[in-house]
């Protein structure tokens, strides 16, 4: 049989703008920060990229503090001469725009593609607190959210509150093992000098703390950050010439089988992750116990255990016990979970930072919070109706 | 529960009956006459049977939390009504909508509690939200 595309191209270099709260540095020119040292990482120079890709791109939702620049305006700002160039804002999740690009790099249309993602919504919320897609919901709506914002459903908080209720409901699931995403999260991000909320946080903390929209609290929502970060990735012949470790794109997972809508999903207790990485593991032949390192996706802490149970590292239902006392999920663990601190405590780089963090991982480049021997790395973006999952390799 | 707020819907002529019907206090919904499957959100197509005989009935309003979530956070006008309840709420027809569920004893609120419509002014038209219903009055 034929190898999958994916095995065909690797991540070559990876960068990282500053990253915090309220820098008050324009998108654009955090993107150019780390898109500089993306290229410079892979050892290569602006001349050498053929290809750019973005999610979601500038017209892809809301603001520019949001979606980040569009391609354009990061094609001009750097003259590039590009062979591709995509944004993607509709497909599966975040990562939409790398599988994008690999398979752009794949099928010969370009040979080392820059792709970013850029959020400023640190600055860009202002004073005034965080809004949700609908805006705050007194304007008139259309499409889709005209079912969500009358009834002052305006945030994905109050979306996936309900996912999270009917998971209790049925499995038992409880407060104390939800909370262990966050403060494992926490422990993490005390070893990582790019997270943003590094002091300790205890299940005092987490309990105690305001509700946002039940059982989801204060520290079961990601921390809006100012940051960019870059990736490039390469056809895997450019390996051996690189500065630095290639890191293996060993598979895809891009399915979507179920209805695409947060409140139209037959069961509540899934979410499309259940598809993503069903496909996955279909285009691999590793398996959830070969897994070293997991960067979940925790925009919200509940789409973590959402991920767990769709990826098989626990049965359905299961991942509230699997998550108790936290053991399972430490950097000693049997699987070490979201190791920069994830979105909670590291920022919400909004999917790439998950991809960014297996990388480095896998490069064996972690410092303090490094998974010893780590080979393969499970990077999961998306919740709801969106997912998009990709397998690492050293 | 003070009144929520309301946000006066885009009425377009695709989804005219639906509000008409909440308009009257009636909760009415496509149903494809082919296959009988009910259509949410409403569309003149089925989307099971592809058949475009999409005729609107109005259905009896009844339904059960499915879930719910008790929003403590919110911005505008919904600021000053926190803590207030959104739920899902399956009708006995099938089809599942997002709603608010007022007049709830909020501590005592459980997954799979029957509830009641009830309509609220928009405009020329009315949204539905739902309210407990009395289990004494049965049906």
């Amino acid at each position: 049989m034929e190898q999958p595309f994916e095995r065909r191209v690797i991540v070559s270099g990876i960068g990282e703008s500053q990253i915090g709260r309220r820098l008050h540095r324009t998108p654009l020119d955090l993107t150019l920060e780390a898109s500089l040292a993306a290229i410079s990482d892979a050892g290569l120079t602006v001349a050498d990229i053929d290809g750019l890709a973005t999610y979601p791109g500038s017209l892809g939702m809301g603001s520019e503090a949001a979606t980040g620049p569009g391609t354009p305006a990061v094609q001009d700002a750097l003259r590039l001469n590009l062979s591709w160039h995509t944004a993607t804002s509709e497909g599966p999740a975040q990562v939409a725009a790398v599988v994008s690009a690999c398979l752009a790099v794949a099928a010969g249309l370009a040979r080392h593609v820059l792709i970013y993602r850029t959020v400023t919504e640190s600055s860009g919320q202002g004073d005034g607190g965080r809004k949700g897609l609908g805006g705050d919901g007194s304007a008139q709506v259309e499409g889709w959210l005209q079912y969500l914002v009358p009834f002052g459903a305006h945030s994905a908080a109050n979306w996936v509150a309900q996912y999270a209720q009917r998971h209790f409901h049925e499995f038992g699931t409880t407060r104390e093992q939800l909370a262990q995403v966050a403060l494992t999260g926490r422990r993490n991000a005390a070893l990582n000098p790019s997270a943003v909320y590094r002091t300790p946080l205890t299940i005092d903390d987490y309990i105690t703390s305001r509700m946002i929209s039940t059982p989801l609290c204060l520290y079961d929502c990601d921390v809006p950050v100012d940051g960019s970060l870059a990736f490039v990735v390469s056809h895997v012949d450019v390996a051996p010439d690189l500065p630095k470790p290639a890191v293996r794109i060993n598979a895809v997972g891009t399915a979507q089988r179920g209805r695409p809508s947060w409140d139209q999903w037959s069961d509540l207790v899934t979410m499309a992750g259940r598809d993503a990485a069903a496909h996955l593991w279909t285009r691999t032949d590793l398996r959830p116990s070969d897994v070293d390192v997991a960067q979940l996706y925790d925009g919200f802490s509940f789409l973590t255990l959402m991920w767990l149970e769709a990826l098989g590292f626990c049965g359905r239902g299961e991942s509230g016990p699997f998550l108790e006392g936290g053991h399972r999920i430490a950097l000693d663990g049997q699987l070490p979970l979201n190791t920069s601190g994830g979105q909670l405590s590291a920022g919400r780089l909004h999917g790439y930072l998950q991809l960014h963090e297996a990388v480095v991982q896998l490069r064996g480049d972690a410092g303090a919070r490094q998974v010893a021997g780590a080979e393969v790395a499970v990077a999961a973006s998306g919740g709801g109706p969106l997912a998009g999952v990709l397998l690492l390799t050293k | 529960m003070t009144d929520l707020p309301v946000v006066v819907p885009d009425v377009t002529a695709d989804v005219l009956p639906f509000w008409d019907g909440a308009a009257t206090d009636r909760l009415v919904i496509p149903r494809c006459r082919d296959c009988a499957t009910f259509v949410w959100y409403p569309r003149a197509m089925c989307p099971e049977c592809h058949s475009v005989d999409v005729a609107w009935v109005e259905v009896s309003g009844g339904g059960t939390i499915y879930s719910f979530t008790i929003s403590h956070r919110a911005a505008g006008a919904w600021a000053d009504h926190v803590p207030y309840v959104i739920a899902y709420v399956e009708l006995d027809e099938g089809p599942r909508v997002l709603t608010n569920i007022v007049g709830a004893d909020l501590d005592a609120l459980r997954i799979g509690d029957p509830v009641t419509p009830v309509f609220h002014a928009a405009g020329a038209t009315k949204v539905l939200r739902f309210t407990p219903a009395s289990r004494a009055g049965g049906g």
